[in-house]
């Protein structure tokens, strides 16, 4: 075995070779990733890292492999997106790829999640021939429609939530096409930002181009095949091992949405997880009906929350298409999960897909309680307020972002105020948001008293109050768990609800839709205050450890009577 | 004769580098002593005796120690009350909202301060440093005294956008110190005048929660040195590469951590400036984990956005050394999916490789190389108790030859190489994200393991040249010895370039210069030079990251910082963005006083060095390498002459470090005793 120099391609490939173009593999995925943040102009690319990048098959789409900084979310979409833009190629109904050229589509029904995420895809080729696909998607914090930043709350069908791009070559033969980019940028609200983010969108591409074919000049083409094919095998046994190691049988969950922004009522996400010998099949048939609101999930949305979920539980099991091959997913046609034109999605990957993985988790914790926790906040908390600044003479939209609890489990009491399940993305700091826009925060704490009492207790939720000072703007939530906590497990008991509060003078008002509402309208002096969920408690609260109750009491996270009507103790 | 000694206290060896100068020339000692763990005063002093000196006889030494370091790892800090803004006494056990890997919903986070020692009182300055609510002076004191009968042993003034106005801050310090005398009242715009207040607050934290344990460490060490007749200065390193006195050092105690790995790059530095060379990417392996930086130009990149631990950012200017989870006992195993795999897990040093005979019964890196031939077995320093060859060669069919289908050579062979893989994926990110190509750069390697796969490394890399230098193993103690004394101060402005005044800018800079000249001056004894750079953080309207751009003085217009900027945003994002407006976020001055250079060539001494390079060989060894075995000679670095030059295969063996020369690659000795490798 030669280590300096590349194996002749008939050889059979040795465990090293794979090894290596495995990590090399992901090592071109994770420059791009990073490529992508340092240069983005959007906070939410950015600062949030609401993007991925990754490598595609040429024939089928399938996933090659993916960054590791990439939003958990896109984990399962691009696979999807790329294998319809490959089919409508086929089809005639989009132009043939040549080198240098990067399709944009952000079509939900075409793999994608909401019409936010914009993917870039590229075509790579070696000597003439197709190779594989890059792909990355990233969130862009306009694309038309009703409300600014398109998380509009009450939106009924698609047109209504933005600008609809099936895949269109925005580059050809690696020029941008300024009458593409004319038709989005006038389509699109600050525009004038979106030049830069383009750049970097495609720029990341490049790098992912340029690094590839470095791997591809040291090893070959065909040697390069051989191992991707290998490598996706070896992640499916790799998964299988995992799954063997779970008891056969068949696993039930639900979990509900609050409700869909327009009608008032819970959406049902039903799961059964049929577990025999080496695959899991997924089953959410008996979920609700497509729902009117924005709360529809498309299928690639639905497949994605799934792999994140499992993906949580097993988080050492490498990313590519490979490892998904044991689990099956029903399509759950004439449910919610399973949106068709023209339903409106936008609250599919915020939301519903925490709400997806969550049914995963309290499934497999009846299976594997050791590996997963009780429910976490699995909600990203998106609090928007625009408005007209009377100072700066501009108007401005906010996004404020929190997390939540997280649930208890085996080994410890659930973390404080993570991330959402979807989520990478911190919050901003309260000093950066008061230099940015005309508000006050009166409060940003830990939420007492709401993580879910058990033998480990949930993590806790937040509470922040942020006063308007001056205009008048309007207000839209979209947040979730705010009729039901996050549920408790093996006896634990769930977590605090998400809670929205609007103070105009003395008057409290509280959405209609608890968690989600659009355009309220606020004036200076209101305030918003917002409690978001503490996360599930695991085990039975009486067994859990005196001590730490009577710590968890000096620290005032539960008040003494709390503690004894939770745990029936005070320490 | 004047006498300074640099002494670095690591997690296992106390090392030290002592130079005797007098008229006649420089003469260099050395030792190496086991760390004291309970109190590494006693480890410094054994040191020194080593090296046959005595603390009597010395005129300074400048000590780097992990103290605080150990001391917030381990969570062993002093008991901290916190002041802050009502409503806001949970930011530091908030964050902002994370969790410690991408994938998993676990983990957990202490914070610093524990809850009921963090008080509100009412007060609030808006982003414009106007006040909103005046200072509660009455609960001021009232919290004070509720902190000190709680028994904290120090306290952080933590108010919001104190970095836009300070003086409720200020006020309250006064306040607190009137009922409290107290040495240890951090105030968070003291350490850091920038905005994020969970970033501020921590660093504050991280400071006052180590102040008392830097504070007595010190006293304690500086009690034993006197009572063995020490008389003159102590310098302390600082994560920014410089060195404070022990008196002042701290008073900003968060500064010193991590300033284990800051000391080894500016080693780094200083040996690339008297060998004529500018850009290195710095490798420090040891045993759990490896220490990568970047030095261009001469000078190391610095960051103000690192990490010691998760939920502890520390947003002070430090050496911008990366850690990666990757070391000599880094475990190799074959997972479920068949497939060979090198970490995430260690073996760390207890148990260790197999080899140190301390328990450990997995493969590592380590025992890779020993089955290879590149790694001695009988002259190994961590080994309890001695394990044969053959029982690690068995490990090794066992857990990971057989189950592959290949030898016991290839897969040790495997083990290595793709340990390799990881690490140049890491030094990657670290350069390439920061528009460095890796190929401009050389490879310096040090730490016990560095040099071993440094050869290797390099060429999985594209880099062309390896550098070790002359001390591999006492590479953080010459750095003691050659970094300067530093200052560095920042001042948030956080607006368009258009609408900064440029008065302020001057005003701002200036009062940084002169703050930091005033400290670094106290030490002019030392200083044969001193050097103030500024420059601002930037960034285009619109983005959160910032880049870097040097600025030549106060005095500098508005254009010559927007062409600064523009030329530094090309060169790391090759996008020209014109259409955008660029915005001055932070003002950074560093005030630098520059050390003599040290006589590096006399590290090896010269009355080692054999004629020729063929009379410094110790014997022969047979070596794998690029698929088979080969008899290498085996060379004793000390005895090789300057100007020698050695061809791979080959081994070059000295008291620290083995270092492997790959075939086709060769060595040379250069002119003040560096190994410099042609991968």
């Amino acid at each position: 075995m030669n280590l300096h120099s590349p194996p002749p391609e008939t050889k059979a490939l040795d465990a090293l070779t794979l090894a290596v173009i495995q990590a090399g593999l992901q090592q071109v995925c994770n420059e791009m990733d990073i490529a992508f943040s340092r240069s983005a102009f959007s906070p939410v690319i950015a600062e949030a890292d609401d993007r991925a990048d990754g490598i595609y098959d040429r024939d089928t789409g399938a996933l090659i492999s993916q960054g590791e900084f990439g939003l958990p979310v896109f984990v399962g979409t691009m696979q999807h997106s790329t294998g319809h833009i490959i089919r409508l190629i086929g089809e005639g109904r989009a132009g043939k790829p040549e080198p240098g050229d990067i399709y944009i589509v952000n079509d939900p029904y075409l793999g994608g999640t909401h019409l936010m995420d914009v993917r870039f895809a590229k075509p790579v080729f070696v000597d003439g021939q197709l190779f594989c696909w890059l792909q990355n998607t990233g969130h862009w914090p306009d694309i038309g429609g009703m409300v600014p930043g398109g998380f509009s709350a009450h939106a009924t069908e698609v047109e209504q939530e933005g600008l609809r791009l099936p895949p269109v070559k925005l580059f050809k033969r690696g020029e941008m096409d300024a009458e593409i980019f004319a038709i989005i940028s006038s389509n699109i609200r600050i525009a004038d930002q979106r030049i830069g983010d383009i750049k970097a969108q495609a720029a990341a591409l490049l790098v992912g181009e340029t690094r590839l074919m470095d791997l591809v000049a040291k090893y070959g083409a065909a040697t390069l095949d051989a191992a991707i094919a290998q490598i996706r095998a070896r992640s499916a046994e790799r998964m299988r091992a995992e799954i063997r190691a779970i008891p056969d049988g068949i696993y039930k969950a639900e979990s509900f949405v609050d409700s869909d922004g327009v009608v008032n009522e819970p959406l049902r996400i039903a799961l059964t997880v049929t577990k025999t010998g080496e695959t899991m099949q997924f089953d959410f048939s008996e979920s609700s009906p497509p729902c009117q609101g924005p709360m529809n999930s498309v299928f690639a949305t639905t497949c994605s929350s799934v792999y994140l979920g499992v993906k949580h539980i097993f988080p050492d099991v490498p990313i590519n298409s490979g490892a998904f091959e044991p689990l099956t997913i029903l399509k759950p046609e004439g449910t919610f999960l399973d949106a068709q034109y023209p339903r409106p999605v936008s609250g599919c990957a915020a939301e519903v897909s925490q709400r997806i993985a969550e049914a995963v988790f309290l499934a497999l914790v009846q299976a594997i309680p050791d590996k997963v926790t009780a429910a976490p906040a699995g909600t990203s908390g998106n609090f928007a307020l625009g408005g007209f600044d009377p100072v700066k003479k501009a108007g401005y939209v906010m996004y404020q972002i929190t997390g939540g609890g997280y649930g208890g489990n085996a080994g410890h009491d659930g973390l404080t105020n993570g991330c959402s399940t979807i989520g990478i993305s911190k919050t901003a700091p309260v000093e950066v948001m008061e230099q940015y826009y005309p508000v006050l925060f009166r409060r940003f704490a830990l939420r007492e008293g709401s993580g879910g009492a058990g033998k480990a207790r949930g993590g806790f939720g937040v509470h922040y109050e942020v006063e308007l000072l001056r205009g008048e703007a309007r207000a839209s939530f979209v947040m979730d768990h705010g009729r039901f906590g996050p549920p408790g497990v093996l006896g634990g008991k769930d977590g605090a609800p998400n809670i929205v509060k609007i103070h105009r003078g003395a008057e409290t008002t509280i959405p209609e839709h608890l968690s989600k509402d659009q355009g309220l309208r606020i004036r200076a002096g209101d305030r918003v205050e917002v409690m978001t969920p503490g996360g599930g408690g695991y085990g039975d609260p009486a067994k859990r450890d005196a001590a730490d109750i009577a710590r968890d009491v000096a620290r005032g996270y539960y008040t003494a009577a709390e503690a004894e009507a939770l745990w029936g103790r005070r320490g | 004769m004047r006498r300074v000694a640099g002494i670095d206290v690591g997690g296992t060896f106390t090392d030290l580098l002592l130079t005797e100068q007098d008229g006649t020339g420089v003469a260099v000692k050395l030792a190496k002593v086991p760390t004291s763990i309970a109190n590494q005063a006693v480890g410094v002093v054994k040191a020194i005796e080593a090296a046959g000196a005595s603390p009597a006889d010395l005129d300074l030494i400048i000590h780097g120690t992990t103290a605080t370091t150990n001391a917030v790892l381990e969570r062993k800090v002093a008991k901290v009350g916190l002041i802050t803004t009502e409503g806001f006494r949970d930011i530091l056990e908030l964050g902002r909202r994370t969790r410690p890997r991408a994938y998993g919903m676990t983990g957990t986070f202490e914070p610093l301060i524990e809850r009921p020692c963090r008080r509100e009182v009412a007060e609030r300055m808006n982003a414009q440093g106007d006040v909103v609510t005046p200072l509660d002076e009455a609960a001021v004191k009232r919290e004070a005294e509720a902190l000190v009968a709680a028994g904290c042993e120090a306290v952080v003034i933590h108010f919001l956008h104190s970095y836009a106005n300070a003086a409720h801050e200020i006020r309250a310090g006064e306040i607190v110190r009137s009922v409290w005398p107290n040495a240890y009242v951090t105030l968070g715009h003291e350490l850091l005048s920038e905005y994020r207040e969970y970033e501020r607050g921590t660093t504050a934290s991280v400071n006052a929660a180590v102040q008392p344990i830097l504070d007595r460490y010190v006293q304690h060490l500086q009690g034993d040195l006197s009572a063995k007749g020490f008389r003159r200065d102590l310098l302390v390193m600082n994560g920014n590469g410089g060195t404070v006195p022990a008196t002042l050092v701290a008073r900003e105690a968060a500064k010193t951590v991590m300033s284990g790995p800051a000391s080894g790059v500016m080693a780094a530095a200083a040996t690339l400036s008297q060998s004529g060379l500018t850009n290195a990417i710095t490798y420090d392996m040891g045993g759990t984990s490896t220490d990568v930086a970047l030095i261009h130009g001469g000078v190391p990149e610095v960051s103000a956005e690192l990490t010691i631990d998760y939920g502890l950012p520390i947003h002070l200017p430090m050496v911008d050394v990366r850690t990666v989870g990757a070391g000599g006992g880094s475990i190799a195993s074959v997972n479920t999916a068949g497939m060979l795999q090198v970490g995430p897990h260690s073996a760390g040093s207890e148990p260790g490789p197999i080899c140190y005979g301390r328990g450990g019964t997995r493969p590592t890196i380590t025992d890779a190389n020993l089955i290879l031939g590149r790694l001695d077995p009988d002259r190994l320093t961590a080994v309890q108790s001695k394990v044969s060859l053959d029982d690690i060669r068995a490990i090794f069919e066992g857990d990971l030859a057989t189950p592959l289908g290949m030898s016991v050579e290839e897969v040790a062979a495997a083990v290595i190489r793709l340990g390799n893989v990881h690490m140049s994926g890491a030094i990657r990110m670290v350069s390439l994200s920061r528009g460095y190509d890796p190929r401009d750069f050389v490879l310096f390697a040090f730490g016990g393991a560095g040099p071993l796969h440094a050869v290797a490394l390099a060429r999985e890399l594209g880099i062309p040249e390896v550098l070790v230098p002359a001390r591999p193993g006492l590479t953080n103690a010459l750095g003691c010895l050659v970094a300067d004394l530093r200052q560095d101060r920042v001042n948030t402005v956080n607006k368009p370039l258009d609408q900064v005044d440029m008065d302020e800018v001057k005003r701002l800079m200036t009062a940084q210069r002169d703050s930091a000249l005033a400290v670094v001056e106290e030490e002019k004894a030392e200083i044969e030079e001193t050097v103030v750079i500024h420059g601002a953080d930037m960034q285009f309207r619109g983005q959160t990251h910032l880049i870097r751009v040097p600025l030549a003085s106060p005095d500098v217009t508005r254009e010559d910082i927007q062409a600064a900027f523009e030329k530094a945003y090309f060169h790391r994002f090759q996008v020209r963005l014109p259409e955008i407006r660029a915005v001055l976020v932070n003002l950074v001055t560093s005030v630098i006083g520059r050390r003599r250079a040290f006589p590096l060539s006399s590290l090896l001494a010269s009355a080692d060095r054999k004629a020729s390079a063929a009379e410094a060989v110790m014997g022969e060894r047979q070596v794998h390498a690029d698929g088979r075995w080969w008899p290498a000679k085996v060379y004793a670095r000390d005895a090789l002459p300057i100007g020698a030059s050695v061809t791979g295969p080959a081994v070059i063996q000295q008291i620290d470090a083995t270092t492997v020369i790959e075939p086709g690659a060769t060595a040379t000795v250069d002119a003040i005793g560096n190994l410099r490798v042609k991968v």
